[in-house]
């Protein structure tokens, strides 16, 4: 490791130890990197959007490629500003209709595909046979049916209704317990990867 | 007895960070081999790099930031080694704001280890904002949203480019994604071009996705740093992932005996009230 690389490197070892010192408590330090984090990533962001958005979107093409049809989105962009006026934010009404009619049309119709038509033929699709796959089937469709039936308070949870929910809670909860260990999978992953660049820095630093 | 778990109920949460850090400084110090059973749906997106015939195309979408680096590096890295090992043209992209640094770094390190030249061998497009939009101009073709790659060059002048136009000419694609990119894949990508889609996720998401492997929307999913290293162990790459699983299994260990303990006494704390008249 250069020198440079130490250098950086012991700037990163730093700001990691300030935000693992919230752990213990709220403190300056923390304080510190977290607003720096956030400082960094806004700079940083606003530059990518200002170079991928403003300069290849409104810049180039309608002063020096000369595609004067960019001057329509840029002045649809424009309008948008005037929501910061109180007498002219009436004309930002007009980009948004635009955005969201484009939005609605694009979206609608893959939307419903994606995650009603798509999931509810998965759902009762496979067919229910007498092996593994048949049983799993059931089970998808019952614990689909059962977590729904909580979700339904239109009518009283009594009798048949009433054992459904209770199973659907059960569902939901597997299903919660799932994504709790995934969770904490990826939690510890996080600082699994900073415990191992603090030790491979302190064996840079001091040898190992 | 019960006095120590009724203390425990009361314990400062501190304790346990310190007990999981310092848990976790173990495997630092003296690691040790886990073993891996390799689950179907990593194994399917093994299978769909391995069937793929030497020159066919694989799209890879890298969706990630700093952040979430700590799970999504370790399978970028092998499915790129995979891609090029199997001599594939890769098209790679990422629609993360945060993410183009990295992505020119693991291709640049994964290229130069296989000796694949960029615009040859493969092409990073580079970053532009709003997924949905991305991914649909990209379904027409890779030079609307990008006509040129990230270093400037344009897509019509790169051989790896030449009769490369959509979603279409390549064989399917793999998004490795810490966000909500994942979703925008599957509605604006498979459902409105009907491609080939896998998931490389966080392992936070990974539960919420795996609806759509059983509908078939995707065929596989590479969940966390569990499935890194199970992508590493099926393509013999020991990377990040494999290396990190000693780590995953004494922190696994100390949270269980956490929620054991803190269970029992919460049952034992329950069972006292009740004998004493209090509610349950």
């Amino acid at each position: 490791m250069t020198t440079g690389q130490l250098i950086l490197n012991g700037i990163a070892a730093f700001l990691t130890l300030c935000i693992f010192s919230f752990l213990y408590k709220d403190n300056p330090f923390y304080k510190f990197a977290e607003r720096l984090v956030a400082g960094v990533a806004t700079g940083y962001w606003t530059m990518l959007l200002y170079h991928t958005n403003f300069t290849d979107k409104v810049i180039e093409p309608i002063f020096i490629n000369g595609q004067y049809h960019y001057i329509i989105p840029a002045v649809l962009g424009i309008m948008m500003w005037t929501r910061f006026s109180r007498k002219w934010s009436w004309i930002s009404r007009y980009p948004i209709a635009f955005y969201i009619g484009i939005g609605s049309g694009v979206s609608i119709t893959v939307y419903l595909y994606t995650y009603l038509f798509k999931q509810l033929q998965a759902t009762i699709s496979t067919p229910l046979t007498l092996d593994l796959a048949g049983l799993n089937a059931l089970i998808i469709v019952i614990a689909v049916l059962s977590a729904l039936i909580y979700f339904f308070f239109s009518s009283a949870h009594k009798g048949i209704f009433n054992v459904a929910s209770r199973f659907g809670i059960y569902v939901i909860m597997i299903g919660f317990g799932a994504g709790f260990g995934l969770t904490v999978m990826g939690r510890v992953a996080l600082l699994v990867q900073r415990i191992i660049f603090l030790r491979d820095y302190i064996v840079a630093l001091f040898g190992g | 007895m019960r006095d120590f778990l009724e203390k425990m109920m009361l314990i400062d949460r501190r304790w346990i960070y310190l007990a999981i850090g310092l848990a976790v400084i173990i495997p630092a110090i003296k690691s040790f081999h886990v073993p891996v059973a390799v689950s179907p749906e990593v194994r399917k997106v093994y299978d769909f790099v391995d069937d793929a015939k030497p020159g066919e195309y694989i799209f890879l979408c890298f969706d990630y930031n700093p952040s979430t680096m700590a799970e999504m590096n370790p399978m970028a890295y092998a499915i790129l080694n995979q891609a090029f090992n199997k001599d594939l043209k890769v098209i790679l992209v990422t629609l993360d704001q945060f993410g183009a640094g990295m992505v020119e770094e693991i291709a640049t390190r994964v290229a130069a280890n296989h000796k694949k030249v960029l615009g040859e061998d493969y092409c990073f497009l580079g970053y532009r904002p709003y997924p949905a939009i991305v991914i649909l101009a990209m379904g027409i073709d890779f030079r609307v949203p990008f006509p040129a790659d990230y270093y400037g060059t344009p897509l019509d002048s790169m051989s790896v480019m030449q009769g490369i136009k959509n979603f279409y000419d390549v064989k399917g694609v793999i998004e490795i994604t810490g966000g909500s990119t994942a979703d925008f894949w599957i509605i604006y990508g498979n459902g409105r071009y009907d491609f080939p889609l896998a998931l490389g996720l966080t392992g936070v998401m990974s539960a919420d996705y795996y609806q759509y492997l059983q509908s078939g929307q995707i065929f596989g999913i590479i969940p966390g740093v569990k499935g890194a290293a199970e992508y590493e162990t099926i393509v013999i790459f020991p990377g990040e992932g494999m290396a990190r699983m000693p780590y995953q299994v004494i922190a696994h260990i100390v949270i269980l005996l956490f929620i054991i303990i803190s269970n029992v006494a919460y049952f034992a704390s329950r069972k006292k009230k009740g004998k004493l008249g209090g509610g349950v």
